[in-house]
């Protein structure tokens, strides 16, 4: 469905332009018919810039991004309104979706004129019935509020129903439950896997390893905007390798386990080595070498669907 | 005995009528205890926490009274409550590290705190600079702008400053929900060492995050659209649970190790009442799957067994 080449993204920063910043550095993976993925990392990984680039909100700097085989960044106008009615995001914060000024609703009307001007408004009512319906609301309860009269997860829903009006085959989903309390982040990640057997496809952004392990069959672990390591979410999590990898699950708060006594490396802002391994300034791996800092590893494969960018799975 | 709480109830007043946002909450907190306050979104924590430091318009008293270390607080009064400010009582206010004056240095931002509480800088300045190496942050962040340090950064200098003044009770408001899992973990971590090293004697963590709780609490209060639904400690909030809503949420948590494909979590049936005109009654009635007619009248909030707090009058009743 989705393949992504080798894609990267420099931002140019500084006053003048004068400083690039490589937010995204040769990230390759690809994404199948009904299956979800998460793309997991702390924050400033780049999640949400691999996130815009598939949509197109962004340009690549290099590397190219297929959907079916077809050169996303080459689309033009129909075959490009073409790709957003099976292409969608819905992102982190929904109230910044909606206008105030304006009652929730109004993004079916606007999808309406926009997409299906030919349909008659009745059918049209009844089809964002049949999508509220199907992400799990009443539309009697939904319809006709301005958006601050509905809850954040209420929002959110909308945006997915949104999604599914427009025949959306791969959802970009950023960070769309971090908003939302724990019952409802539930409600939302069923309604996500219930889409998928249907044949949807999900890019899940998250930093919530938790929700990234009970919802995806396979995950991408981002560290300063390069894969670390890559495979299967129950092999990476059972068996995480990458020193990174390793650190995040020590961390993540659990109900069944306390945190264990590991120091958690803070040094936030250092300077980058060039071109060594992205995670070396807070490695502490008993594999690390001198020649972590010059050379960046590539990606191996330690079992099957499941692979690894650090010197210590190299031999 | 640390804090202790009767009948706290504040609404917010509002054109459309009072929000009813914290209703008859009674409760304490021992010397030492770390406290998690748990529940959904708009079920009144930051409305508890920030009552207790600086209760203003629209938020509006009600009734309740509020005594910490045996002395009892004028919540009611802004101006009294100054003197125990940072000292006695202190909060790291929701969106906190977002809220920093961007156009001042910390150090600045330090040095006019304590000057507005009476104390002088330069003879706190090598506390100061303890502090900071205990959250982890060199003294050069004295030197630096707000935007000039990452979010975990900004949360650790939040803490140090909140806590100079080595209040009896700190108030934690949602302190890591915005920060990824390795930022959670140390930040939690400081707090409870915070507390270990008596730098503050008790806390009240708040956060919707229960796993989070889990690793820090001692014990945990679960709230409910305004009412306190039980309190216990961490082990039996997570592990036996009595409120039927404090056992729905915790059911609905994912956890690594639960998938979709093998164990489908279910959440909660129906929305959170409004609290413009709530139900009468317990307000988690109409989402309760065990509710009966006398849920009609407000449950009280009782001590089922040693240190275990329950409204509820199906589980109460049967456990009694
Ligand atoms: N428009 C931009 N111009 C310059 N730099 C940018 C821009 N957008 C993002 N960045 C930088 O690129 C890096 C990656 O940002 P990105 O938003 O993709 O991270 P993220 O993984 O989504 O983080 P978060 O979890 O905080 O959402 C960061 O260092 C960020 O500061
Ligand atoms: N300024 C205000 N005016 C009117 N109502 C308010 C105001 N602030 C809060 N409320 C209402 O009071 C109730 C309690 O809000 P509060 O902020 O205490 O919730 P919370 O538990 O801290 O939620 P969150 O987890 O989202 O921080 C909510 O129903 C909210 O809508
Ligand atoms: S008091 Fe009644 S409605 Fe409330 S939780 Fe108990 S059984 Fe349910
Ligand atoms: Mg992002
Ligand atoms: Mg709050």
């Amino acid at each position: 469905m989705l393949k992504i080449e080798d894609i990267t993204k420099t931002y140019k920063t500084g006053t003048f332009g004068g400083k690039d910043l490589k937010a995204v550095k040769n990230v390759s993976f690809d994404i199948h018919d009904g299956e979800i993925v998460s793309l997991i990392g702390e924050s400033g990984s780049g999640k949400s810039t691999i996130g815009k680039m598939i949509l197109r909100l962004i340009s690549t700097t290099s590397g190219k991004i297929y959907f079916n085989d077809k050169d996303v960044s080459l689309l033009k106008d129909s075959e490009l309104k073409e790709y957003y009615r099976h292409v969608q995001g819905v992102f982190q914060d929904p109230f910044s979706t909606y206008n105030p000024i304006f009652k929730a609703d109004r993004i079916f009307s606007v999808l309406h004129e926009e997409f299906f001007p030919h349909i008659p408004a009745s059918e049209w009512k009844g089809r964002v019935d049949t999508a509220l319906k199907s992400v799990g609301m009443n539309p009697a309860h939904v319809l006709n509020k301005f958006p601050h009269q509905l809850s954040g997860g209420q929002l959110q829903r909308f945006l997915i129903a949104r999604a599914l009006l427009l025949d959306t085959k791969f959802l970009v989903a950023d960070e769309i439950i971090s908003m939302l309390d724990a019952s409802t982040r539930i409600d939302v990640l069923n309604l996500l896997s219930d889409l998928r057997s249907k044949g949807l496809s999900v890019l899940f952004i998250t930093h919530d390893l938790s929700l990234g392990y009970y919802i995806s069959e396979r995950a991408v672990i981002l560290y300063k905007g390069s894969v670390v390591e890559i495979g299967e979410t129950k092999k990476i999590f059972d068996n995480p390798v990458h020193p990174y990898t390793r650190m995040l699950m020590s961390c993540v708060p659990r109900l069944d386990k306390k945190w264990q006594d590991v120091e958690v490396e803070l040094t936030e802002k250092k300077p980058m080595t060039a071109n060594g391994c992205v995670f070396y300034e807070r490695c502490h791996s008993e594999y690390k070498l001198d020649e972590c800092a010059h050379q960046s590893p590539a990606l191996v494969e330690v079992e099957p669907n499941h692979s690894v960018a650090c010197v210590c799975c190299k031999g | 005995m640390s804090l202790k709480i009767e009948n706290l109830t504040i609404y917010y007043q509002t054109i459309a009528g009072n929000v009813r946002a914290l209703e008859d909450a009674s409760f304490s907190l021992a010397d030492g205890e770390i406290m998690g306050v748990a529940g959904e979104s708009g079920c009144g924590k930051s409305t508890l926490s920030n009552s207790l430091i600086y209760l203003h318009a629209p938020m509006k008293y009600i009734r309740g009274r509020v005594f910490l270390d045996g002395e009892e607080l004028p919540i009611h009064d802004t101006q009294k409550m100054n003197p125990f400010r940072y000292k006695k009582i202190s909060v790291i206010p929701q969106y906190a590290m977002n809220a920093m004056n961007p156009t001042k240095k910390i150090g600045r931002m330090v040095e006019d705190l304590l000057k507005s509480r009476g104390e002088n800088y330069k003879e706190i300045l090598p506390e100061v600079k303890n502090r900071l190496e205990l959250v982890k942050l060199s003294p050069d962040v004295l030197n630096m702008y707000p935007f000039e340090l990452s979010g975990g950064m900004k949360q650790r200098m939040v803490m140090v400053i909140s806590t100079l003044l080595d209040p009896s009770l700190l108030l934690a408001d949602e302190v890591t929900s915005a920060l990824d899992v390795s930022s959670q973990k140390a930040v939690a971590e400081m707090l409870v060492g915070f507390r270990d090293k008596k730098i503050v004697k008790s806390i009240m963590l708040i956060t919707h995050d229960i796993s989070i709780l889990y690793q820090t609490a001692n014990t945990i209060m679960v709230m409910y659209a305004g009412q306190l639904a039980e309190k216990a400690s961490t082990e039996t909030i997570i592990k036996a649970p009595r409120h039927p809503y404090t056992k729905l949420l915790i059911s609905s948590l994912p956890t690594v190790g639960v998938r979709i494909s093998e164990n489908r979590l279910a959440g909660i049936p129906g929305n959170p009442p409004l609290l413009l005109n709530p139900p009468t009654g317990c307000r988690f009635r109409d989402r309760c799957p065990v509710a009966f007619a006398k849920c009609a009248e407000v449950p009280p909030f009782v001590e089922i067994e040693k240190g275990h707090f329950l409204a509820c009058w199906k589980e109460g009743k049967a456990h009694a």
